[in-house]
């Protein structure tokens, strides 16, 4: 099958010309679905799930009951359903309760409160992971709680998080594909758009491909580069 | 100036500190000295609400916290920003140079304008001796040269009187010297002073009283020439024995 594929693309000048001309014209367009949404939905969802995490982190360390269970249940239950049937949930399923959500804002909350969930498991681990000695200092000095955490206690668990926060980040760059499914026209969805036309599904899908991992190598230059500069102070 | 009136401690079933009363006056000098166990760093760290004591009351200026009355954070933290303490391990901040980590309370706590606390933060370090570390980050000075920046943090915040945990216990013999110097001006410039320490020649020289503690209570205490040469315990005298 392969070998069909290439030896038609390589004997046939037409054919050949065909993919180049649908790659060029198809370009544009998954550039626009990857500058428009998938790249917009992916730095919203991302500080919103950041801010999700952080506050549930905080809970769970939390000497509060009620707080604990919360982010107990929010997180196990994420992480316990397939992020697919969540969206569906939130975009097919809630307009039968009279609540309907546009696909873009439907894609917003579902991958936010994915997100939310699975950085704050690593949020609390970078918490826990600060000696005691860091509360104590600050304290000491007659800080308040949420003085030593600002101050003291995330600038130094950030340079912690990181590396899982990059991963987080990456893999939702390729998570927001799914979106395509609740009708966002992201990247994924142009492509499927433009093959369903002319039936060159191995190219746009190979197209749209290579487009996500250029996104998540410049991220993962971006990540190199907020290492760096967190570890300016730490023994090399 | 400082008083401590039966204060307990209990840590689940142990029972740390057993009724502990203490009085120190403005400008003293007071090393505690005891066996590991004895609950001389839990008595620090309560004069500091590092720990809350089961009962007690502990007052400080006009400042006083009854403990078995309910007690909220504020008046914790204002009682802190009375008191400086200084750490064993330092415990200074990585993510700061030793002049961010001097500057950090009187910013943040104090709310002081950044020039003014700069400004002090410089002249605090020069005064330990650090002039020209002060852009260093914690990872780039050696154990003595930290502990002297976690002396000036805590002086930064202009403490009633310093609490000094075992300051000079994690560091290499000859870095010990220099922390304690810096220490000994301190109290010659009258500053009041607490010190659990093993420096027994540090104790000697400085201190204006030596307390003696063990399981949870003041066995003895008195002029240090007192008790290094006639303590009146048995207990003291064992002490005393093992660790000359």
């Amino acid at each position: 099958m392969v070998k069909m594929y290439l030896n038609n693309v390589f004997t046939d000048p037409e054919r050949l010309e065909r993919l180049i001309n649908i790659a060029q014209s198809s370009l544009l367009p998954l550039v626009k679905g990857a500058l428009f949404y998938t790249i917009p939905l992916t730095l919203i969802t991302f500080s919103i799930g950041l801010v999700l995490a952080i506050l549930t982190a905080l809970a769970r360390l939390s000497n509060m009951n009620l707080l604990q269970i919360i982010a107990r249940v929010y997180v196990s239950a994420i992480r316990g359903t397939p992020l697919l049937v969540q969206l569906f949930i939130i975009f097919y399923g809630l307009p039968t309760v009279g609540i309907t959500i546009d696909p873009f804002p439907a894609a917003v909350i579902g991958f936010s409160l994915n997100v939310g969930a699975y950085a704050s498991e690593i949020i609390r681990a970078a918490i826990l992971s600060i000696p005691k000695g860091q509360w104590e200092a600050a304290y000491s000095l007659g800080m308040s709680y949420a003085q030593a955490l600002k101050r003291i206690i995330l600038p130094q668990a950030s340079r912690v998080s990181v590396p899982p926060l990059s991963n987080t980040f990456i893999s939702l760059v390729k998570d927001t594909s799914l979106a395509s499914l609740i009708l966002v026209s992201e990247m994924f969805r142009k492509a499927q758009e433009i093959a369903a036309t002319n039936y060159e599904f191995l190219l746009l899908y190979t197209e749209a491909a290579l487009i996500y991992w250029i996104i998540c190598f410049l991220l993962s230059i971006v990540q190199a580069g907020i290492e760096h500069r967190l570890n300016r102070y730490i023994v090399r | 100036m400082i008083s401590v009136q039966g204060l307990y401690k209990t840590f689940g079933d142990l029972e740390v500190l057993k009724g502990i009363d203490l009085q120190i006056d403005k400008g003293k000098v007071v090393v505690i000295i005891g066996p590991s166990g004895s609950g001389k760093t839990t008595l620090l760290r309560c004069l500091n609400v590092l720990e809350t004591p089961t009962k007690g009351i502990i007052s400080l200026g006009d400042k006083k916290l009854d403990f078995s009355k309910k007690i909220t954070k504020q008046e914790i933290s204002e009682f802190r920003r009375l008191t400086g303490m200084v750490f064993q391990n330092y415990n200074l901040f990585p993510h700061m140079t030793a002049l961010e980590n001097v500057m950090e309370g009187p910013v943040t706590v104090k709310g002081e304008a950044k020039e003014k606390a700069r400004k002090k933060a410089e002249e605090l370090l020069a005064k330990v001796g650090l002039a020209d570390k002060i852009n260093l980050y914690p990872f780039q000075l050696s154990g003595g040269q930290q502990q002297r920046v976690g002396i000036a943090r805590a002086l930064a915040m202009e403490p009633e009187i310093m609490l000094f945990d075992e300051p000079t216990s994690a560091l290499d013999p000859e870095l010990v010297g220099e922390v304690l110097k810096v220490m000994k001006d301190l109290a010659n410039e009258g500053m009041t002073m607490v010190v659990v320490t093993h420096e027994m020649r540090f104790a000697r020289e400085v201190a204006d009283e030596v307390i003696f503690m063990d399981h949870g209570v003041i066995i003895e205490r008195g002029m240090p020439e007192q008790i290094f040469t006639i303590p009146k315990h048995e207990r003291t005298k064992q002490f005393l024995q093992l660790i000359q």
